[in-house]
């Protein structure tokens, strides 16, 4: 549909891991034709975990932390559009409306849009002063600065999911009071077991950051600056800045809008494609089918936005290749490193390997019956990699010597007879 | 100021010169084809792996615990392989040359 024949657009809505990766990808799969890739953020894009981890406890500036440098554009012929919200899809006349009032035709469009953080409907949250969800670079600086004019530095962390206790331990090394309050009788309850929860519990513990757990917050009241945090036990909270990492909703309205097939995200085919053939959906905004785990799922990671932004600029460009990932993903919290490799719902059985003499050092590995699912490693890069071979190739592993401190941490050691 | 150079898979050479920053971080800058830098620099992914030219493998340091057991991820896993985000870019290694190994 572009002015010259020969030259096809390609039009990516979505800048960052899942769009930039597909951007560059589309080019080395030998796509000639334009490639325009749309940001609503007006910043080149950025590497956004480190957002909740380095760069929110450090003073580096979002140059030091980009997906791609910022002439690589110009030098593949990407033309960045940073700043502007696509409005619509227009899917007969193949275009996007944008809401500088401007037009962007296309030949194949890819939904790389991500999701957004939830901010629940609590009572009082919309007057609540300093709050904060933390998904953008700009939320990092809103953060950053608040926390530098803040006289008391109490703050408290609505949520303990990855991001949440990410975000704790940042701002606890930055010299803040740090409180995170839990709704679930657990933090991490949603994606981790209960060993791995108990672990960063006490970690946090050791560092001086207060964990509640069983914390459902019922209201805010803001007054002079200060929040009052109140819980459905009639306990209360005090705290000068709020962040919120409750979860994601997907975005998923320009698709909605447009009629594409969406579910639990915007449902796509093993190449990534929606159900209108010029269309494809990558990255967080995705529900799609994991071939080894057999079902369909939406995940947020890195992993996912790359892997299928590969896949995506392989269909475009012509060539058939198919998404078939294990997928990983990790979190740095103070000096601990977590990984994790595989998917562990469904898990009926968990093994708990511990290295002698080290009990800063564990794996969890989860299986259904006798098939490793998933292994969550706590400074154990030994354990994630050995877990994402056995994972990949079906394995079976023998219980007993996995548990042994005793039994040297290599594959052959482990296999069942 | 360090003159690095990489050599990417099809065989293009690469030489850049650098301060700071890790390798991988100076590889991004420039643009090097095959350091990918997925996890942004923290030993997370593997896709910012290098072979060091032997004669220059000491300047490097030693790898960490967590960096060798990532290597093992790769199959193109040798000898003089290092994750190039865990290497700091210093005026010792002028000179350097990495092959990039995917
Ligand atoms: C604080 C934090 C820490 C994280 N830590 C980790 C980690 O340690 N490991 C890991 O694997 N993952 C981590 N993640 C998750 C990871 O960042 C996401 O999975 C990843 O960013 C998904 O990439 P994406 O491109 O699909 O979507 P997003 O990164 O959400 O990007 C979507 C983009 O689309 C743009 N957009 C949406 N709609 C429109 C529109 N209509 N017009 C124009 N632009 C639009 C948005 O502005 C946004 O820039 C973390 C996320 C956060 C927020
Ligand atoms: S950049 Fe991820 S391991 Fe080096």
């Amino acid at each position: 549909m572009s002015e010259n024949p020969n030259n096809k657009v390609c039009v990516i809505i979505g800048a960052s891991h899942a769009g930039v990766n597909l951007a560059f990808a589309l080019r080395s799969e030998g796509w000639a034709g334009d490639i325009v890739l749309i940001d609503a953020d007006a910043a080149l894009p950025y590497h956004r975990p480190p957002l909740s981890k380095a760069y929110l406890a450090s003073d580096d500036g979002i140059e030091q932390n980009l997906l791609k440098s910022a002439d690589s554009y110009e030098k593949e012929g990407i033309t960045l559009r940073l700043g502007v919200l696509v409005k619509s899809i227009d899917r007969a006349d193949k275009c996007v409306h944008l809401n500088d009032d401007s037009v962007q035709v296309y030949d194949k469009l890819v939904l790389a849009t991500g999701a957004s953080p939830i901010v629940p409907p609590i009572p009082g949250i919309d007057g609540a002063s300093n709050l904060y969800p933390l998904r953008t670079a700009e939320d990092v600086t809103n953060i950053r600065k608040a926390l530098n004019t803040s006289q008391s530095k109490r703050v408290i962390v609505i949520g303990g999911g990855y991001i949440g206790l990410e975000t704790a331990a940042s701002l606890k090394k930055l010299g803040a009071t740090v409180t995170v309050l839990e709704r679930e009788e657990r933090v991490l309850s949603r994606v981790t077991a209960p060993e791995i929860s108990q672990f960063f519990t006490n970690l946090h513990k050791q560092y001086g950051v207060e964990i509640f757990t069983d914390k459902n917050v019922v209201s805010i009241e803001t007054k002079n600056g200060l929040n009052v945090i109140k819980c459905s036990d009639n306990s209360r909270f005090n705290a000068d800045i709020i962040v919120v990492g409750v979860g994601i909703r997907v975005n998923t309205a320009l698709a909605v809008a447009a009629g594409l097939e969406v579910e639990n995200g915007i449902k796509v085919n093993a190449t990534a494609r929606t159900s209108d053939e010029d269309i494809y959906a990558i990255g967080d905004c995705t529900f799609h089918h994991n071939p080894h785990y057999n079902r369909f799922i939406r995940l947020e990671s890195v992993q996912n936005a790359v892997d299928q932004a590969k896949v995506a600029a392989a269909a475009i460009a012509g060539k058939e290749t198919t998404y078939n990932t294990i997928p990983w993903f990790w979190s740095d919290q103070y000096d601990v490193k977590l990984q994790m490799v595989g998917l562990s719902e469904g898990y009926n059985r968990i093994l708990v390997r511990k290295e002698a003499s080290e009990d800063t050092k564990f794996s969890v590995w989860y299986f259904k019956d006798d098939e490793l699912l998933a292994v969550d490693a706590v400074n154990n890069a030994k354990a994630y990699v050995i877990g994402t071979k056995f994972i990949k190739e079906g394995k079976k592993v023998d219980a007993s010597k996995l548990v042994d401190p005793s039994t040297p941490f290599k594959p052959a050691n482990l296999l069942a007879e | 100021m360090a003159k690095i150079t990489f050599i990417t898979r099809n065989g293009e050479k690469i030489t850049v010169e650098g301060n700071d920053g890790s390798l991988m971080e100076l590889a991004k800058q420039n643009n090097i084809k095959g350091i990918d830098g997925d996890c942004g620099g923290v030993c997370s992914c593997a896709t910012c792996h290098v072979h060091v030219d032997p004669a220059y493998f000491e300047k490097t340091g030693t790898a960490s615990e967590i960096e060798n057991d990532m290597l093992e991820l790769d199959d193109n896993v040798g000898e003089y392989s290092r994750l190039s985000c865990q290497i700091p870019v210093s005026d010792a290694l002028d000179g350097l040359v990495l092959q990039v190994a995917n």
